[in-house]
């Protein structure tokens, strides 16, 4: 049995150790937002939060977050960060397909979270990780940009 | 009739709805095929046609709410947003009011589903206006029905219906039950409005899934869940035509969490959208069933393309191109005028099998209960989807229900339902029980069924001015035919209709060839087709004959296009176009030169640029819609490619919801460098070399433009529609070459570039 911290929901998986946390999530747990896209943290779709990072889920096993916190797309929006940026998406029109964007936007809070106000070279760094097929990539820096705005201005 | 062509007409469905002209034509039997056979144009000619019955499409609760059905499938091109738009503008409905229901596969009762072609919205722009222009009479004829006054006197406006005398109001939902009693109003009776009076057509409105997107609440088909489901991997035959020779679960079974393999059939050509067959491992998860199938052991018999290698395919295409070949469009005489001309040039250019490599990969659920089939997933063809299941499984249509979810992007690789048919199969073999097949990325990228790989051989002879006075245009690709029939070695009229024989240049002296070639992997539909490589192409070539006359490039695109006018697109020899009426859809050369200028201008053409900065052009026409491109290209004194701007130019005619076409060409722009710069299937032994995203790379941010600026030509209503989702994609690759050109002085004619650049 291994203990989980999901969303702020402590509970316990029995699954091996070395299931990866996507798989866990989607499957076990009923959390589909956090994507499969390659399998190999070459695409980015799987990104969670874990103790506030960026990690690839789907090379994560579930013994190396035991105990810690983990955040998904489906709670980032708890928190202003993740918040604005979830309205920004909205208001930049940024997705097509949308598949991608759970991905995208959590290593968008990451980023934001270290570095309020990212250069458009630290953004470009910060992404370059996460493919969206559509190509939606001038949105996402203008989003990213516009929330930034939004926090720099409440802060 | 030879039995090749009935077998192929009765496939229709499985040809995406191109005209049976143009299918007949694809198999040689022209002239009685098609004179047994009225020529339907646009809708009309697709399996099913059109439907604008306000009762298929529109529902109304007593709270307000109104239901509005999208028939087409959710693939990024905004199409669950546009098309309630144009059914709530002429219900006069409010959008925020307005829900949105996904339709199941059934083509009777929606029309036409396959949402591929780029033509939705032109398709059903004015099926959609009328369904909601009858639902809104419905309603104002119960008003009028309640008051007891004529249905003169009132009006429909923002979701509720006015008394005018005496200003008297109803909201919809007071009125939904009497009006669902209400006859469906004669088509003729119906008054449209208009679009001076349009409320939301043609302004911006945000994505009706944006927030669920964003929140992680969105259903994609990899994301379905029922009771007691089973989640299965498959591991297929490495060599497309191959099967399994021989296969021991044991150690597959020893996984916890594997509950069971089954192996299924692999199937005889032609390809169609038969799974390849295979064993599947199914377990409690999809990581155990992953674990599982790498303890497969699995002996495979490789069958007939086992040898496919790409690098000889590709000295075999450039043999093919430089020998004459079937001539499919022959103006003028190309030799006695080449044979006269100032100079000759000539050029080849290749593009190689590409993947779509969709975010989701393709992923289906199916369950069987009492007789009752059910299936979930990503399907761009959702009636073909329930079709083909169907027949697999030897049941009835009727008896199964196609669940469309979102598609984590389409790109054409979701019209194939072949991953549908192996939940199908699993299903069956576990009693009925739930079963999801998902397909990993290398699952996704060794079986797809690729953009085809072609050489495009191009002579020009031109005169003192060097201006072409003869072309020669020789396509050589194994054509997407071969999928449901492997004796075709021609590309199809529908393939040769999109920009190479349909080129509307003013040269008087044109032949266009398209020598054999043999498909040995499955070749389908991706995103802009054939469109790709020919106007990498023509418009790489145009750039060269422009070079080498020393003249401004987008002047001399200008010139070789010529004066404004409409050709008609048999005069071309296309007797395809696009499936669309060659009265309603002639090639309009000053919508294309318009493009051109237009693009030109708003990247302020001929600017002064940095050192190693360049600015390329092309214009194409594709999906009855004109597009140009300027791209500024960077090249460093390492030869590293940066991509400051583009500017896009676009006449789709009218527009439904402006932003989403602005989205649809950055999205194609990106891609479209994408296959410039880094896309490339190969294949060795039969199999495809690229497992992942680190060999099969697709554009990053870090690759993208910096700016992607959309000029949108405006359009008007009273005329038809063109495509958006497509034709974005086929200039970006010449335009980019070219301006990498104008920054370097190297010429790029094999894509992808990859490390051409490099010093």
């Amino acid at each position: 049995m291994i203990p989980l911290d999901i969303n702020g929901k402590r509970q316990t998986v029995d699954l091996p150790g070395e299931t990866p946390l996507l798989w866990t999530l989607r499957d076990e747990l009923g959390l589909t937002g956090t994507k499969f896209g390659c399998g190999m943290a070459l695409c980015g779709a799987c990104t969670v939060h874990v103790d506030g990072q960026a990690v690839r889920s789907c090379i994560t096993p579930i013994s190396a977050v035991a105990n810690k916190k983990v955040v998904t797309i489906e709670a980032v929006g708890a928190d202003a960060v993740g918040k604005a940026l979830q309205a920004a998406w909205v208001d930049t029109g940024v997705p097509q397909c949308g598949y991608c964007q759970a991905g995208q936007i959590m290593s968008a809070a990451a980023l934001l979270k270290r570095k309020p106000k990212p250069s458009e070279t630290e953004i470009d760094e910060a992404m370059s990780g996460n493919i969206c097929r559509c190509g939606t990539y001038t949105r996402i820096r203008a989003a990213i940009k516009q929330a930034a705005v939004q926090q720099g201005g409440t802060r | 009739m030879n039995a090749l062509v009935v077998a192929n007409v009765s496939r229709r469905r499985f040809l995406q709805g191109m005209s049976l002209g143009g299918l007949v034509l694809a198999v040689g039997y022209p002239s009685a095929a098609r004179a047994a056979d009225e020529k339907k144009y646009g809708a009309d000619g697709m399996p099913h046609g059109w439907v604008d019955d306000p009762l298929a499409f529109v529902s109304i609760a007593e709270d307000g709410t109104v239901t509005i059905v999208c028939h087409r499938s959710e693939m990024g091109q905004g199409v669950r947003t546009g098309m309630p738009m144009i059914v709530a503008d002429e219900l006069e409905a409010d959008f925020k009011r307005v829900r949105v229901a996904q339709a199941h596969g059934d083509e009777k009762k929606f029309g036409n589903q396959d949402t591929d072609g780029s033509r939705s919205t032109r398709h059903f722009f004015e099926p959609m206006r009328r369904c909601g222009a009858a639902a809104r009479t419905m309603l104002e004829a119960a008003a009028a029905e309640r008051w007891k006054v004529p249905v003169s006197e009132v009006q429909a406006k923002n979701h509720e219906v006015v008394h005018r005398p005496t200003g008297r109001r109803a909201g919809y939902g007071s009125l939904a039950k009497a009006a669902a009693s209400q006859p469906v109003p004669a088509r003729e009776t119906l008054r449209l409005k208009d679009p001076a009076q349009f409320r939301y057509i043609g302004k911006t409105q945000k994505l009706v899934d944006g927030r669920d997107i964003a929140t992680g609440k969105a259903q994609y088909g990899i994301d379905t869940r029922l009771d007691g489901m089973l989640y299965a991997v498959v591991a297929r035959p490495p060599v497309f035509g191959g099967k399994v020779a021989s296969f021991d679960p044991a150690e597959a079974l020893k996984v916890p969490g594997v509950e069971r393999v089954v192996q299924i059939e692999d199937s005889p050509p032609p390809a169609q959208f038969n799974p390849v067959g295979g064993v599947a491992v199914l377990a409690r998860n999809t990581w155990a069933a992953m674990q599982g199938r790498k303890a497969l052991k699995i002996t495979w018999d490789d069958g007939p393309n086992a040898s496919y290698d790409s690098s000889a395919f590709k000295a075999s295409l450039e043999d093919s191109a430089r020998k004459p070949g079937k001539v499919v469009r022959n103006d003028g005489d190309f030799d006695a005028a080449a044979a006269q001309a100032a100079r000759r040039l000539d050029a080849e250019y290749y593009i190689p099998h590409l993947a779509h490599a969709t975010m989701e990969p393709p992923a289906a659920t199916v369950r069987i209960t009492n007789g009752k089939c059910e299936v979930w997933g990503c399907f761009q063809s959702p009636q073909g989807t329930r079709d083909v299941v169907a027949k697999r499984l030897g049941m009835s249509a009727d008896d199964v229900t196609v669940h469309v979810t979102l598609l984590g992007g389409g790109f054409g690789r979701k019209s194939k339902p072949d991953f549908a048919i192996e939940a199908a199969v699993l299903s069956k073999a576990m009693d009925g029980k739930p079963v999801k097949v998902t397909w990993t990325r290398d699952d996704d990228l060794h079986n797809s069924y690729y953009h085809t790989v072609s050489v495009e051989h191009l002579e020009a002879g031109v005169d003192a001015q060097g201006k072409p006075v003869a072309w020669l245009h020789r396509s050589v690709a194994p054509t997407i035919i071969s999928t449901f029939n492997p004796a075709a070695k021609n590309e199809a009229p529908f393939e040769l209709g999109m920009g190479v024989i349909n080129v509307p240049f003013a040269i008087p002296n044109v032949r266009i060839e398209n020598p054999e070639a043999i498909a040995h992997t499955r070749i389908g539909w991706f995103r802009s087709v054939s469109n790709i490589p020919h106007a990498f192409a023509v418009q790489s070539f145009v750039a060269e004959l422009a070079a080498a006359a020393g003249r401004d490039p987008k002047d001399f695109l200008l010139e070789v296009i010529g004066p404004a006018r409409q050709v008609s697109p048999d005069t071309l020899g296309d007797t395809w176009n696009h499936g669309e009426s060659p009265e309603r859809y002639p090639v309009d050369t000053g919508r294309l030169r318009r493009v051109v200028e237009t693009a030109a201008r708003q990247a302020g053409w001929g600017r002064k640029l940095p050192k190693g900065h360049g600015l390329g052009i092309a214009g194409h026409y594709s999906f009855v819609s004109y597009v140009a491109a300027v791209v500024e290209a960077a090249v460093d004194d390492k030869g590293q490619l940066t991509i400051p701007r583009v500017d896009i130019a676009v006449d789709c005619g009218a527009t439904v919801n402006p932003d989403r076409v602005r989205a649809q060409m950055e999205g194609a722009c990106v891609m479209g460098i994408g296959v410039a710069t880094l896309g490339e299937i190969t294949f060795k032994n039969g199999r495809v070399e690229q497992d992942n995203f680190n060999a099969y790379q697709v554009t990053r941010m870090d690759g993208a433009p910096r700016l992607i600026r959309v000029h949108i030509i405006p359009g008007d209503y009273g005329k038809p529609m063109g495509g958006v989702g497509e034709p974005g994609v086929p200039p970006i690759p010449p335009a980019l070459c070219n301006a990498i050109f104008a920054a370097t002085g190297k010429r790029i004619r094999r894509l992808p570039i990859r490390d051409q650049l490099t010093v």
